[in-house]
C-alpha cells in the first residue's frame, strides 16, 4: 500500500527478528515474579486516558486544518529519487533510451540504495552516506556499551586441571545476581 | 574694614574665645576659667560702651562675612554681621552690663561648686550667643545665635545634671525651645518667600511694601503672581520683587515669627520650660531666664515691628497671648512656694506685659519695659540666690522668716526690687508698666483692665513672698542662723537697685520712642500712643495718681494683713498652686500621645515590616520550595506524563492559538 | 472510501499514542520499553507514509536510520534494565524511586 518494501523486510529483520527477540530473551533471563499484585491507581490510569485523548483530538484538529492531506494514494506522485540533473546526466550517458527508464526503478530498494551510498556526483543530490557511517558507529558503541554493563565479574572456578583431579565438583557458587560496583 | 569695627567685633568673638578655651582645657582649671570669663564679660561690657556712645563709623550695619547667593538668587545673601542702631545698642548695654554683674556675682556663689570652670563656660557661650543674637543683621543669622543661646541654656539648667529633675527640666526647656523654633523657621521663610530676602536691617524691614493680591481681581493677579513667581527668591530675585502676599499669607509669616518669641520668652502654651528652668543655679536664673534670653523674643519681635504690623490679626494674636500669659503666671504665682519659682512666674508674667505690649502697638513700651525688668528681676533673683546661699540651699519661703533684721542689704536690695516691679512709684517698673498700660488702653479696654489686674496681683503675690520669707519669726532652724553674702555678691545687688530706682528716668523711654518713630515714620504709621499726651498734673507725678497705681498699692496692703504673721498659706487653691495643671495635661496629651504612637510604630516595625514582610518573604520562598519538592516524586512515569502533558499542549497551542 | 494520508497519519498517531499510554501506566520496566519501542514504530509509520505521499525517498531512508538507530537503542537499554535487575531484584517502576525528594 504504501511501496516501502524494502522498508518492510528491514523491519521484520530488525524489529521483529532482534529487538523482540532481545526482548525475549531478557524476559527469559530475568526472574519475573509477582508483577501486578498492587492495584493500579484507578486515578493514574484516567489521567493517562485523558492525555491520550488530549493529544488525539489535538492530532485530529490538525488533520483537519491541513486539506492536502485528504489526497488518495493514487493521486500522490510517484516515488522519485533522483533529480533532474542526475537524470539528465543518465539521460545523457543512455542516449537512445525510452524517457520512462528512469522512473522505471520500481524497486524501492535500488532507490534506497542509491541514496544511501551513491557518493556526491557533482553535487546533484543528496546523499545519506556520512549518517550511514555514523550509524555504523553508532552500532559498535551500541555494542560495546552492552558488553560492559552487562559483564559480570568473573567468577572464581577451579581450574580445569583441579576439577579433573577432586572426587566431587566442589562447591558450585551460585553466579552472584548482585554485582559489585 | 575699620579698626572700629573690629573692636565691636571682639563684642562677639571674646566670649567665644572664652568659652573654647574652657571647654578645650580649662574647665579643671577654675580659676583660669573664671577670670577668662570673667574678663570676657568685663571687656564686653566696655567695647558695649564704646558702641553705644562713640561713634562708629559706617557702614552700619556692619558686614563681617557675606556669602552671595547663587546667579539664579543673588538677593539672598547669607551674611554674619552687625548692626548698630539704637536698638541693638540700647539691648547690648544691657545685655553686657547685667551679664557683667552676674558673671562677678556668679564668682561668690559658684565659690565651692566643682564644676564651677564648666559653669562659667557656659556662661561665656550665652554671653557670645546673646550678643550675636543683638547684633544679628538677618535672619538667619539671629536664628543661629538663637539655637545658641537654646543650647547654653540647656548647659546651665542641667548643671547640675545628676540630679534627675534639673536634667528633665534642661530636656523640656530644650523640647520647648525646638517646638517653638519650628514655627519661627516657618516664619522666616514665608518672610523669604515674600520679600526676597532675609535681612532684619530697619532699611530693609520699613522698606517691605507686600504686593497685595486682591481676590476680586484674582486672574489677572494670577498672571501677575506668575511672573512675580518667576523672580521668586528661588528662582531668580528681584530686591523688591515677590511674590504676592496675602493677608493669610502674611498673618503665617507674623505668627511664624511670632512663634519664636512663644518659645523663647516662654509665652502661654509654651511657658512650661521656664519654671522648670530654675533648677538650674540661680545665677543662670537671673542671667538668663529673667533678664536676657527670655527678652530675647521681645527684642526680636521689635526688630521685625514693621513685618508686625502688617496683619492685623497677627497682632491680635501677639497682644492676646502677651496679655493672657501675663495674667496666667501671675494667678500661678500668687500660690507658688518656691521663693525661685514665685519669681519665674513673675518674670513669665512681666514677658506677658512686653508681648502685648508689642502687640498693642507700642514696641518702645516693650523695649522700655524690658530694660527696666532686667535690673530688678535680675536684682531679685540675684538676691533671692543670695538669700538661698544665706540659709544654705533653702528655697521653700515657708521655713525662712525674721531674715530683714540677719541679711540687711540682701533685704533691702530685695525690697526695693520688689517695689521696683510690684510699680511703686517713683522706681523704674512704675515708669514701664504705666506706659505699657496706656499702650493697651490704646488698643482695648480689656488689654489694659486685665494688665491692671495683673499688676494688683503682682503687687501681692510679692508682698506676700517678702512679707513670709524676710518679716515675722524664723520658721525653721536654718533661717535663724543665716549669714550675709559676701561683697562680691552683694555688690552686683547694689549696683542694679540703683539702676532699679533711676532706671525709668534716665531717658530709656524717649530713646526708644525716638528710634521706632523714626523707623516707623517711613511708613507713616505713628506709634499708638504719644506718651503723657493728656493728663492733669505734671508727667513725673501723673503715674502717682491713676488706677494703676491704686490696684498697686491695694495688692500691697492687702498681700501684708493676709500674710504677716503667718505661718501656713491661709489661701490654699489647689488649682493655682498645681499651675493649672498645664503640665499633667501636657503629660497625658503629648507626651501619652508621643508613647501611642512610638508603641503603635513599634508594632508595625516587629509585626509587619519585621514579621509579614520580611520574615514572610523568606516564608513564602521556603513555602514554594517546600511546594516544588513535592514535583521530585522519582517515578519515571510522572515525569513521563508530565513531559507529555507538555509535549501536548506545546503542539496545540503553536499550532492552534494566536 | 479512498485511503487518504489522513488516514495513515491517524493510524500513526493512535499507535502513538498507545505507546504513550503503555509508557505512562504499565508498571514494569521491560513492558514500559516495549511501549516506548511501539512509539518509535509509529513514527516510522508516519514517516514512511509522507515519504509515499510526498514522492521523495528521504522519508524513507529516515526510518532506515531510525530503525537501525532503535535496534541499537534496545540493546543497551535492555543491558540497562539487566544491570539494575541484577542491583535491585525488582522490575517494578514503583520501587525505583531513589531520585525521589
Amino acid at each position: 500500500m504504501l511501496d516501502a518494501f524494502f522498508l518492510a523486510a528491514v523491519q521484520i529483520l530488525v524489529t521483529a527478528g532482534a529487538v523482540m527477540v532481545l526482548f525475549l530473551f531478557i524476559i527469559m533471563l530475568l526472574d519475573l515474579t509477582g508483577a501486578e499484585k498492587i492495584p493500579r491507581q484507578k486515578i493514574w490510569m484516567g489521567c493517562a486516558l485523558l492525555l491520550a485523548l488530549g493529544f488525539l483530538y489535538t492530532v485530529a484538529l490538525t488533520l483537519k486544518a491541513t486539506p492536502q492531506g485528504a489526497v488518495g494514494i493514487d493521486q500522490a506522485p510517484p516515488p522519485h529519487v533522483l533529480s533532474a540533473k542526475y537524470m539528465a546526466v543518465r539521460i545523457a550517458n543512455n542516449p537512445g533510451a525510452s524517457p520512462g527508464f528512469l522512473t522505471d526503478l520500481s524497486d524501492d530498494t535500488h532507490r534506497i540504495g542509491v541514496l544511501l551510498f551513491a557518493t556526491n556526483v557533482n553535487s546533484m543530490q543528496t546523499t545519506y552516506v556520512a549518517p550511514f557511517e555514523i550509524t555504523s558507529l553508532l552500532i559498535l558503541v551500541a555494542t560495546i556499551g552492552v558488553i560492559v554493563l552487562c559483564k559480570q565479574d568473573e567468577l572464581p572456578r577451579p581450574s580445569p586441571r583441579e576439577q579433573i583431579t577432586r572426587e566431587a565438583p566442589p562447591k558450585s557458587t551460585k553466579p552472584e545476581t548482585a554485582s559489585t560496583r | 574694614m575699620e579698626l572700629e569695627h573690629y573692636i565691636a567685633w571682639l563684642l562677639l568673638v571674646t566670649p567665644l574665645t572664652a568659652s573654647i578655651a574652657i571647654l578645650l582645657h580649662l574647665y579643671k582649671k577654675h580659676d583660669m576659667a573664671i577670670f577668662a570669663s570673667i574678663g570676657s564679660a568685663v571687656i564686653c561690657f566696655l567695647i558695649a560702651l564704646y558702641v553705644a556712645f562713640g561713634n562708629l563709623p559706617a557702614p552700619n550695619p556692619w558686614i563681617w562675612i557675606s556669602l552671595p547667593g547663587s546667579s539664579e538668587s543673588p538677593g539672598v545673601n547669607i551674611e554674619i554681621g552687625m548692626i548698630f542702631d539704637a536698638l541693638s545698642k540700647g539691648m547690648l548695654l544691657i545685655v553686657t552690663g547685667v551679664g557683667m554683674l552676674v558673671h562677678i556675682y556668679s564668682y561668690g556663689y559658684m565659690k565651692n561648686d566643682p564644676g564651677r570652670g564648666r559653669f562659667f563656660g557656659g556662661l561665656s557661650i550665652f554671653m557670645f550667643s546673646m550678643t550675636g543674637i543683638v547684633l544679628a543683621t538677618n535672619l538667619i543669622e539671629l536664628f543661629f545665635f538663637w539655637e545658641g543661646v537654646g543650647l547654653s541654656s540647656y548647659l546651665l539648667i542641667g548643671f547640675w545634671f545628676t540630679k534627675e529633675s534639673a536634667a528633665a527640666a534642661a530636656n523640656k526647656a530644650f523640647v520647648c525651645n525646638r517646638l517653638a523654633d519650628f514655627g519661627f523657621m516657618i516664619g522666616i521663610l514665608t518672610y523669604w518667600l515674600l520679600s526676597g530676602s532675609v535681612s532684619i536691617e530697619p532699611a530693609v524691614v520699613a522698606n517691605y511694601h507686600p504686593v497685595m493680591s486682591v481676590p476680586v481681581v484674582q486672574s489677572t493677579l494670577t498672571t501677575i503672581q506668575q511672573t512675580l513667581h518667576h523672580h521668586s527668591p528661588f528662582t531668580g530675585i528681584h530686591h523688591s520683587g515677590a511674590v504676592a502676599a496675602t493677608q493669610f499669607t502674611l498673618a503665617i509669616m507674623v505668627l511664624g515669627l511670632f512663634a519664636g518669641c512663644v518659645g523663647k520668652s516662654a509665652m502661654f502654651p509654651f511657658h512650661v520650660w521656664l519654671p522648670d528652668a530654675m533648677e538650674g543655679p540661680t545665677p543662670v536664673s537671673a542671667l538668663i531666664h529673667a533678664a536676657t534670653m527670655v527678652a530675647a523674643g521681645v527684642y526680636m519681635l521689635c526688630r521685625v515691628y514693621p513685618l508686625l504690623i502688617l496683619s492685623p490679626f497677627g497682632m491680635f494674636v501677639i497682644a492676646s497671648i502677651g496679655c493672657f500669659t501675663a495674667i496666667f503666671a501671675a494667678l500661678i504665682a500668687v500660690q507658688q512656694d518656691d521663693i525661685k519659682r514665685i519669681l519665674a512666674y513673675s518674670t513669665l508674667s512681666q514677658l506677658g506685659y512686653m508681648v502685648m505690649a508689642v502687640g498693642c502697638g507700642g514696641p518702645d513700651a516693650a523695649m522700655f519695659h524690658l530694660s527696666t525688668h532686667a535690673f530688678f528681676k535680675a536684682l531679685l533673683f540675684l538676691a533671692a540666690g543670695s538669700v538661698i546661699h544665706a540659709l544654705h540651699d533653702e528655697q521653700d519661703i515657708w521655713k525662712m522668716g525674721g531674715l530683714a533684721k540677719k541679711i540687711p542689704l540682701t533685704f533691702w536690695t530685695f525690697l526695693i526690687g520688689m517695689l521696683a516691679l510690684s510699680g511703686c512709684w517713683p522706681l523704674a517698673g512704675c515708669w514701664s508698666k504705666d506706659y505699657v498700660l496706656e499702650v493697651a488702653e490704646a488698643y482695648g479696654p480689656v488689654y489694659y483692665w486685665v494688665g491692671v489686674f495683673t499688676a494688683f496681683l503682682t503687687a501681692f503675690y510679692m508682698t506676700r513672698l517678702v512679707v513670709v520669707a524676710f518679716l515675722g519669726h524664723a520658721r525653721t532652724a536654718a533661717a535663724e542662723h543665716p549669714h550675709e553674702s559676701p561683697p562680691v555678691m552683694t555688690g552686683p545687688l547694689v549696683v542694679l537697685s540703683v539702676l532699679s530706682v533711676i532706671g525709668g528716668v534716665i531717658g530709656i523711654k524717649a530713646y526708644y520712642h525716638d528710634w521706632f518713630d523714626g523707623v516707623l515714620g517711613t511708613l507713616h504709621i505713628t506709634p499708638a500712643v504719644v506718651p503723657g499726651a493728656e493728663s492733669m498734673f505734671p508727667a513725673w507725678l501723673a503715674p502717682l495718681i491713676s488706677v494703676p497705681t491704686a490696684f498697686v498699692v491695694a495688692g500691697l496692703i492687702s498681700a501684708y494683713f493676709l500674710y504677716v504673721g503667718k505661718d501656713r498659706d491661709p489661701l490654699n487653691i489647689q488649682f493655682l498652686a498645681r499651675k493649672f495643671y498645664c503640665d499633667e495635661f501636657y503629660e497625658r496629651s503629648l507626651v501619652g500621645g508621643q508613647q501611642w504612637t512610638a508603641i503603635a510604630l513599634n508594632w508595625i516595625d516587629s509585626w509587619i515590616l519585621d514579621g509579614l514582610i520580611i520574615r514572610g518573604a523568606a516564608y513564602i520562598s521556603v513555602g514554594v520550595g517546600e511546594i516544588l519538592r513535592l514535583f521530585q516524586t522519582g517515578s519515571l512515569q510522572t515525569y513521563a506524563f508530565i513531559f507529555s502533558i507538555g509535549g501536548v499542549l506545546l503542539i496545540y497551542f503553536t499550532l492552534f492559538s494566536h | 472510501m479512498e485511503i487518504t494520508l489522513n488516514h495513515y497519519l491517524a493510524v500513526g498517531a493512535i499507535l502513538f499514542v498507545i505507546g504513550l499510554m503503555g509508557v505512562i501506566t504499565r508498571r514494569n520496566l521491560i513492558i514500559i520499553y516495549m511501549s516506548l519501542e511501539m512509539m518509535l514504530q509509529a513514527a516510522n509509520l508516519t514517516l514512511v507514509a509522507f515519504s509515499r505521499f510526498n514522492g521523495s525517498l528521504d522519508g524513507q531512508v529516515f526510518v532506515f536510520f531510525v530503525i537501525t538507530v532503535a535496534a541499537a537503542e534496545v540493546a543497551v537499554g535492555l543491558a540497562l534494565i539487566v544491570a539494575l535487575y541484577r542491583l535491585r531484584q525488582t522490575t517494578q517502576v514503583q520501587d525505583l524511586t531513589s531520585l525521589k525528594f
